[in-house]
């Protein structure tokens, strides 16, 4: 074996190597690296009374309802699946933040499990269409990607 | 590859692809960022701020691509010894961490208006960031090396070991849930209006041109310096040489 063929078997071992870690390290972070509960998750391990969390999903069409006082919202997060969760939210809305949008709030659980935010960020999707465009019939919300909110 | 493993070859050749690419690369690029400007409808959701697309997409994809050349070049290094990668991946490193910087900015000021935050420690971000880092810490060893003697293997090892970031920066909104979307342009498709995607294809091709431009400029430039060096330390030789050699010189 010729010094240039040790080489590059040499290399492609640590390359083997070196990937291998890489994706045991980034599976077993699967977990921990989300940067937001979906709503199932939640229901599934819902976290401690008051402990701070994120919620993400998408808000619910027709589920925004203003509160008398002017400054808060309720509405319903959805996930992938059936479960929802009530959100609780007394601030300034994001620009985007729309029925069908994304949304990623702070905040913790309630006793009565509403979820209570102390701040809201818009989630973009994936789709970018000109405004004029919107709704014609080249342009249906069914042509539009799946909007994926997070992993299944 | 190896006809270009003589400098003299390679110089031949970078001497008129430089300036093509780089002329070709410029006027591409902003031909697509004014047309971005100036002529594209603004999107149903995001409105103005979506024309920032036509910079922060090519910039991120050759801020990866940068790294995917360094880690190439290391390997070509360690394997086949060619004498042109050590300098090849030296020159990527610079206009690599430079578009990865004007990712990370433009995508803040982007999230600002559309997320309503500068910046949040998602998966996507943070590799980037990671990136950008790993950018710095390259130079440095490279440069190190260069400066004070040591084997150009060294920033070798750490240019393929960086490279499992990309696979985790690519992978990081289909795997974890983020804030950053989910890619927009697949292998299934693009879910970018045709209105934005041309533009935008035109930009990362201006962007792509422009970097292998930079890289050539730069490859050249650091030829030279070796050059240069290597010039300098036979004189300093010839100087410290006995004086009986070089009876000319001194009764001249």
């Amino acid at each position: 074996m010729k010094a240039k063929h040790q080489r590059l078997v040499l290399v492609i071992l640590a390359l083997v190597a070196i990937v291998a870690a890489g994706l045991i390290a980034t599976w077993t972070l699967r977990n921990q690296a989300n940067y937001f509960y979906l709503p199932e998750q939640m229901a599934a391990e819902p976290p401690a009374v008051g402990q701070a969390v994120r919620l993400g999903g998408m808000v619910q069409a027709g589920s925004i309802t203003p509160q008398p006082d002017g400054i808060t919202v309720k509405f319903v997060v959805t996930g992938n699946e059936a479960s929802t969760v009530p959100v609780r939210y007394s601030g300034i809305l994001p620009d985007l933040f729309v029925e069908g949008s994304g949304v990623v709030a702070d905040g913790s659980l309630d006793a009565d499990g509403v979820f209570q935010a102390t701040n809201l960020l818009a989630k973009h999707d994936e789709n970018y269409v000109p405004r004029e465009l919107e709704g014609l019939e080249a342009h249906q919300p069914s042509d539009y990607a799946d909007t994926t909110i997070g992993i299944d | 590859m190896h006809i270009y493993a003589n400098p003299k070859r390679f110089l031949s050749l970078a001497q008129w692809l430089t300036p093509l690419l780089f002329w070709s690369g410029l006027v591409l690029s902003l031909g697509a960022i004014v047309w971005g400007i100036i002529n594209v409808a603004p999107d149903r959701l995001m409105g103005e701020s979506v024309r920032i697309l036509f910079i922060h997409v090519p910039a991120a994809w050759l801020g990866m691509g940068g790294w995917a050349g360094i880690a190439i070049s290391s390997a070509v290094l360690l394997i086949w010894k060619h004498p042109l990668a050590s300098i090849a991946a030296r020159a990527i490193a610079l206009p690599g961490m430079t578009f990865t910087a004007i990712c990370l900015a433009t995508g803040s000021i982007w999230g600002r208006p559309t997320w309503g935050t500068w910046w949040v420690w998602d998966g996507r971000l943070t590799s980037m960031l990671v990136l950008l880092f790993l950018y710095a810490g390259y130079i440095a060893l490279a440069q190190a090396t260069a400066r004070e003697g040591g084997s150009v293997k060294i920033a070798a090892i750490f240019g393929i070991v960086g490279a499992i970031n990309i696979p985790i920066i690519n992978r990081s909104v289909v795997w974890w849930n983020s804030l950053h979307q989910p890619p927009s342009i697949t292998a299934g498709g693009s879910s970018i209006d045709a209105s934005y995607l041309w533009p935008l294809l035109a930009a990362v091709i201006g962007f792509s041109l422009l970097f292998g431009g930079i890289v050539l400029m730069r490859m050249r430039a650091l030829i030279a310096e070796q050059q240069v060096e290597a010039r300098l330390r036979r004189r300093a030789l010839d100087d410290d040489a006995p004086v009986a050699a070089r009876p000319m010189a001194e009764s001249a």
